[in-house]
């Protein structure tokens, strides 16, 4: 909470140090996924092949963004008995555009995906970034925290998607990049092994970051 | 202000979702007709993936040129004055069967031959499933097939359409009569197939979709053997 106060304090800088921090702490040291642990459903269901991810991934950042600089700006008028309904019913027009959006023009992604579309409304991530950031911070900063966040999930989820993708089809974005004599293990399609290397993934970043270990 | 005031939070809440809607219903209204467009090119494109026609750059010209739809009902006769593509398969789904319309399109390709392309529909895991199964002209062998899903799991499930080289090419030559004269369809099995003619393997992962498509298929392409009938009798009078 230390740095949301500070935050809060500094003169507004368009990218100071304190806002490049709100753009990396998400990628290891307050990562949504594998500190945060939030958003894990999602990252189990979409991580088969890289490029659901990817896409997955965009769209969680524009929400993220977007919904965190919403807020941010409607933070001194929100009715503090409804602010969670506030939040929510912004999440939901953010994700409803986005879905329209990607049903116009990018048909085929949005076949895809389309249930993961709509399950952006559950992330944690969002309503967790919202209650825990934009609700007390400046909309510059939200925005910058909104986008850190979705880069965070986003790299996560990528990485378990190759992982995934290479040893379950023996493909990079449906390009074959594993020999034939290579048989595709069919473990790593199935939601369990998300939940593995997610957790390897977790063990790896907790050796390196001996931050992280006194958290929890 | 009184942030907490009964009237500020109920005016709030009034205010905030009339924005929101007023906001949806712009986006949604712009977007509408590129929406539908891309909706209806998609099924011409799966009617014409049936047939093995993928990766056209006109597909809608294409569409008009080669495929021609009719409509017939549950017993097998062809029903005059209704176009083929205006039919829901999902409406037609609820009905009764007695009461069933079913569309289908017959493809003219350039060198004479005709198929016919079955439309089917039926329930995935997740939400519905449907596809086009092209048959040849002896309406037994199976030409090609093409299916599509509206919410099936990336990966699993949607395999039926993103990975049309391992789950749809298999079905190429299969057959929907058996030796004996009988309609047993085509199934996907899990452990290796040993019918060639009948089987295809199934999904990895992906257990209940392929059932849906083994449930659709049989009962789907069950609907047009009625007219399959009809038409080899004509042809043999003849």
């Amino acid at each position: 909470m230390s740095e949301v106060q500070t935050a809060a304090k500094q003169p507004t800088q368009l990218l100071g140090k304190k806002e490049r921090r709100l753009l990396t702490d998400p990628f290891n040291d307050n990562n949504p996924i594998t500190v945060q642990v939030l958003g894990i459903c999602s990252a189990l269901a979409v991580t088969v092949a890289v490029k659901n991810a990817l896409v997955m991934s965009i769209a969680v950042m524009v929400v993220t963004g977007f919904a965190n600089l919403i807020i941010s700006l409607l933070r001194n008028t929100i009715p503090n008995r409804v602010r969670m309904i506030v939040q929510l019913v912004v999440i939901a027009s953010l994700v409803s555009i986005v879905e329209m959006i990607l049903h116009a023009f990018q048909y085929d992604v949005y076949k895809q995906m389309s249930v993961y579309i709509g399950l952006i409304i559950t992330n944690c991530i969002i309503m967790g970034r919202l209650e825990a950031f934009a609700m007390a911070n400046k909309p510059w900063q939200s925005l910058l925290d909104g986008i850190g966040n979705g880069v965070g999930y986003g790299a996560i989820l990528v990485t378990v998607a190759l992982f995934r993708e290479v040893f379950g089809k023996g493909t990079i974005m449906g390009y074959k990049v594993l020999p034939s004599w290579y048989e595709p293990n069919g473990l790593m399609l199935i939601p369990a092994a998300a939940i593995f290397l997610i957790g390897i993934i977790i063990w790896v970043q907790r050796a390196m970051n001996k931050k992280l270990v006194d958290i929890s | 202000m009184d942030r907490n005031s009964n009237v500020y939070t109920i005016v709030y809440a009034a205010i905030l979702t009339v924005v929101v809607a007023v906001v949806l219903a712009f986006v949604h209204s712009s977007l509408e007709s590129k929406m539908a467009a891309n909706e209806k090119l998609a099924t011409q494109k799966d009617i014409l993936r049936s047939v093995g026609l993928v990766d056209l750059p006109d597909a809608a010209a294409v569409y008009e040129k080669t495929i021609k739809g009719l409509v017939i009902d549950a017993k097998g006769n062809t029903v005059e004055g209704i176009d083929a593509t205006s039919i829901s398969m999902a409406a037609e789904f609820k009905k009764p069967e007695a009461e069933q319309l079913h569309p289908l399109f017959i493809y003219s390709g350039e060198d004479g031959t005709n198929k016919y392309i079955l439309p089917i529909f039926g329930n995935g895991l997740w939400d519905k499933i449907w596809g086009y199964v092209a048959v040849e002209s002896d309406m037994n062998t199976i030409a090609g097939i093409a299916m599509d899903h509206k919410g099936e799991t990336p990966g699993l499930g949607a395999e039926i359409k993103d990975n049309p080289k391992q789950y749809n090419d298999p079905y190429i030559g299969t057959k929907l009569y058996n030796e004996q004269g009988e309609y047993v369809a085509v199934s996907m099995v899990k452990g290796g197939v040993k019918d060639k003619e009948h089987q295809v393997d199934a999904i990895s992962g992906a257990t209940i979709t392929s059932d849906g498509v083994n449930e659709m298929m049989y009962r789907g392409v069950g609907y047009y053997l009625p007219y399959f009938k009809s038409q080899q009798t004509q042809t043999s009078s003849k």
